[in-house]
């Protein structure tokens, strides 16, 4: 049994198919890339996953438990974290409070335990920022622990996005165009970044417009055009399938 | 009298006080629309427009004897220059405290539009002392005749709930007419739908949105003048009450929906008729404060208004 | 340094009443110390998690009149005062509670009108209940606090000692809150409220946290109020008691605990102590010299003229109040200062 099952997964806004009968296994460990024009879904997919909008049709299961409709904060501390298309970091609270925020889903300590610092808050409250410190180290950004979120580099938000997602020790890891807006030799970086989280032991599904990118990290990829999987498979088939080049070059390339 | 005689004289009374509800709340619908701002001052400039009222009266000299036309053409130049004043005062108000908060957290411009709202209530508490004024009986009898019932099957309609009611009609097909039938209410709705799109397309946004405040305050003006006739008095606190009844109607009609704000207006002035009539005249703000918070609990688009999903 | 200051402060107001013997002062030194409580109360809901509550004076109503039905002989009930700071803290909670759980989803301006219509329901309930609530007449003979067989009665002394030490717990609970799972979640609500959910967080749950326990403070400042004055009216928990609390949050600075302290500090001196002292002088100095305009002067009817200037200067010129937080305070010149380096307040 895969980690991640989507059995025809479809989801309409009005009478539009954003997302239309989607079907696609994530094997532990493995990283899956969710590739396609704009507009093709894949964020859809994501927000399906993590509970932001409810599915129109089909089902979404974790670890044998449906997620269907699941709240966003059950769904993370069910396992899975994300990060976001359009970076969504806490501006203003420093880079360490960030990634401390990401633990939240695996903090015991009540309102009443931190307004009297009891012993169990202190001692969770340590070892949360010990974590959350580890983190920072490797992701390279130990030097900015202190500063805002939002005056990092764009390269170094995009991977605090990844550090706070990480936070929650989620077994699946979405990330949405982690890529998005840096240069090529960021690029480069992140997907060895990216491979370094799978070494950790985190399963990653991944969002990317740049098809080449993604074809040396990736087990398998799944391609989406206009809301409908087009092909899927080893990255060597797909990128040799006539549908998918028709659908980044458009017909007659 | 008669239980249903007594229901349509306050059904009567209610849609003169919805008049008044509906043109003020149509000043907050409208600015809603194009900056999603409560503009929160917005009462304050109704009562305004009875004081602007007052001192423009106050310059004409009115005896007991001057009627007919003369009435007619006094209250007419009266509601203009009124109007006229609201709508300047709307507009520096937009200009000074709003204009450059615009693209602030939303907090802000609330915060000041609040600060504002009692800057302007403190002016006319000095400028008109802390009770009420009274406000000339100034009605086509002539100066000073008590006014005029109708009886009607035996329900009695007096004269000033039909000015109210006519004025407030006339206003609002005339604020139809510019909304969607000139090159301004054009613009206006352009910007109200995407602000950007309307300045790629050559509208002049803060040019727009100030016509939109001027609009909004000379008819909260307009409100002004028929209220200070309708009751008699005015008091420079009436605008917090009622700008707060009159936002409750904009949101019941849907907030940015213009013809949502007439309905909502004319609802809450029932209500708050029947209230008093059928409970106390106590509990019509408790009555009407509870619908305000059901509507946003359980339908915040309102009647007309549409619902609009959050973009993530 | 920046531990010394305080304790030097928290010595100096210790000694206040030994030093100024005005026993109307010292009154208005109290006052201002429930103005404090009740910005604290406000500070989280409106400062950390970012939530615009507007008609906060009924959180404070409620507080006192819970006090005043069971303590005065309203009901002849007489229960302790000490133990009913927390039955008090405890149904204003409560009430936060009711009011947030169905109206907490709404987006900010609409909470903001949603409490503002609670808070001009409130008051006029309570005014139209006058079977059990005494009308707008209020409640008397509230029952005032007893320390070991010490009766504080009228005197002044004792409240400023009590609202004093309970503004030092409330500083050292909020200052654990900030800083820890509970105020980073309010903080990440503040900044993206999408973002805190997908970080595990449940929204509604710290919300509904933020408001309630902002409500609970407004409540132990409402025991306080009841207590000293004895009596309680409607009056005086109206849209202008509500203005007053955020004039003074926005004044001193949003999220920050000095500049809550500062803002409420200067309001409350401003209301309770300046503005009637003032009035005073001037209409004595009008007998005097015979200028019947001054003699009859009343500067007090024109505070919020100034809480007025004061909302809409600080917003356009000074957003971040005067003593901000760091945080804040980029936050609300983010247009401006687009890139700026700067350290974050831990």
């Amino acid at each position: 049994m895969a980690l991640l099952e989507l059995r025809a997964l479809c989801k309409n806004f009005g009478g539009l198919a954003a997302v239309n009968n989607l079907t696609l296994d994530v094997q532990a460990g493995s990283i899956i890339s969710l590739i396609g024009p704009n507009g093709a879904g894949k964020s859809t997919v994501f927000n399906l996953i993590t509970g932001i909008y409810a599915p129109t049709g089909g089902s979404i299961v974790f670890e044998h438990r449906t997620l269907n409709g699941m709240r966003p904060d059950r769904v993370t501390a069910a396992g899975i974290a994300r990060t976001f298309q359009n970076i969504r970091l806490f501006s203003f609270m420093s880079v360490l409070e960030n990634v401390m925020v990401g633990r939240n889903a695996r903090m015991h300590a009540s309102i009443a335990d931190s307004a009297l610092r009891t012993r169990r808050a202190t001692r969770e409250d340590r070892e949360v920022e010990h974590r959350a410190r580890e983190l920072l180290d490797f992701f390279g950004l130990t030097s900015y622990g202190s500063e805002w979120a939002r005056n990092l580099p764009y390269g170094m938000q995009r991977r605090l996005e990844i550090a706070r997602a990480l936070a929650s020790d989620p077994r699946l890891l979405l990330l949405d165009e982690p890529g998005a807006g840096t240069n090529p030799a960021e690029k480069q970086a992140l997907m060895r970044l990216v491979q370094s989280v799978r070494e950790r032991g985190v399963t990653v599904l991944l969002i990317e417009h740049d098809m080449h990118l993604v074809m040396g990290i990736s087990d398998a990829v799944h391609v989406l055009d206009y809301g409908e999987q087009i092909a899927c498979g080893p990255p060597d088939r797909v990128r040799h399938d006539p549908r998918v080049i028709e659908a980044y070059l458009g017909k007659g390339a | 009298m008669p239980e249903i005689h007594q229901f349509f004289q306050q059904l009567i009374n209610g849609i003169a006080l919805g008049g008044m509800y509906a043109l003020i709340a149509l000043g907050y619908t409208m600015v809603y629309g194009i900056v999603e701002l409560i503009n929160f001052a917005h009462g304050d400039v109704y009562t305004l427009g009875s004081y602007f009222s007052l001192s423009i009266l106050a310059l004409i000299p009115l005896s007991r004897y001057t009627g007919g036309w003369q009435l007619w053409l006094i209250a007419s130049c009266v509601i203009v220059l009124a109007a006229l004043l609201c709508g300047i005062v709307g507009v520096l108000i937009e200009r000074l405290a709003y204009r450059r908060l615009r693209n602030a957290p939303r907090l802000a411009p609330l915060i000041t539009a609040i600060g504002v709202s009692l800057i302007l209530e403190n002016l006319m508490q000095i400028w008109k002392g802390t009770s009420e004024v009274p406000f000339p009986q100034f009605l086509p009898g002539g100066l000073g005749v008590p006014d005029n019932v109708f009886v009607v099957a035996g329900v009695g309609i007096h004269e000033r709930a039909l000015i109210v009611v006519v004025v407030s009609i006339l206003a609002m097909l005339a604020l139809n007419l510019l909304v969607f039938r000139t090159k301004l209410g054009t613009a206006m709705r352009a910007t109200a739908q995407d602000r950007d799109a309307a300045q790629l397309m050559g509208i002049n946004i803060n040019g727009t949105i100030a016509w939109t405040f001027f609009i909004g305050a000379a008819l909260a003006g307009v409100a002004g003048f028929i209220s200070g006739i309708y009751y008699g008095t005015t008091f420079f606190l009436n605008g917090y009450q009622a700008g707060l009844k009159a936002f409750t109607a904009a949101v019941l009609g849907g907030i940015g929906n213009i013809t949502g704000a007439m309905l909502g207006g004319f609802l809450i002035g029932i209500v708050e008729a029947m209230t008093s009539q059928y409970i106390s005249d106590q509990w019509t703000s408790v009555v009407v404060f509870s619908i305000l918070i059901l509507i946003l609990v359980f339908r915040p688009s309102g009647l007309l208004g549409e619902q609009v999903p959050e973009k993530v | 340094m920046k531990r010394v200051l305080p304790l030097v402060i928290i010595v100096a107001l210790a000694f206040v009443p030994l030093l100024d013997r005005n026993a109307s002062h010292i009154s208005a030194y109290a006052d201002t110390g429930g103005l404090v409580l009740l910005a604290f109360g406000l500070n989280i809901i409106v400062g950390y998690t970012g939530l615009l509550a507007l008609g906060f004076a009924a959180f404070f109503a409620i507080g006192a009149y819970t006090y005043a039905f069971l303590a005065s002989p309203q009901f002849g009930i007489h229960l302790n005062f000490w133990p009913m700071i927390g039955v008090s803290a405890a149904v204003a909670g409560l009430f936060g509670l009711v009011l947030g759980a169905p109206t907490l989803r709404l987006r900010g301006d609409y909470l903001a009108i949603v409490t503002l219509g609670f808070g001009e329901i409130v008051p006029q309930v309570l005014q139209n209940l006058d079977k059990w609530t005494g009308g707008p007449d209020g409640i008397a003979g509230i029952d005032q606090p007893r320390l070991f067989g010490f009766g504080f009665g009228f005197n002044p002394v004792p409240y400023y000692y009590l609202y004093l030490a309970i503004i030092l717990v409330s500083l050292w609970l909020l200052n654990n809150l900030r800083h820890s799972r509970i105020g980073r979640s309010w903080m990440a609500i503040r900044e993206d409220e999408l973002a805190a959910a997908h970080m595990g967080i449940n929204t509604t749950t710290a919300k509904l946290a933020a408001f309630s326990l902002g409500a609970a403070f407004a409540g132990v400042a409402g025991v306080l109020f009841a207590a000293k004055l004895s009596t309680v009216s409607p009056s005086g928990f109206d849209f202008n008691t509500s203005v007053m609390i955020l004039a003074a949050l926005v004044l001193g600075g949003m999220g920050n605990l000095p500049g809550v302290i500062t803002g409420a500090v200067i309001i409350g001196l401003l209301n309770f102590l300046i503005l009637p002292q003032a009035t005073n002088w001037v209409q004595t100095l009008g007998q005097q010299m015979h200028i019947a305009v001054l003699a009859s002067v009343d500067l007090n009817q024109y505070r919020f003229l100034v809480y007025g200037i004061i909302l809409v200067t600080v917003m356009l010129f000074r957003p971040e109040g005067l003593i901000p937080s760091a945080t804040r305070r980029a936050e609300l010149h983010a247009e401006a200062s687009s890139g700026a380096p700067a350290q974050a307040d831990g």
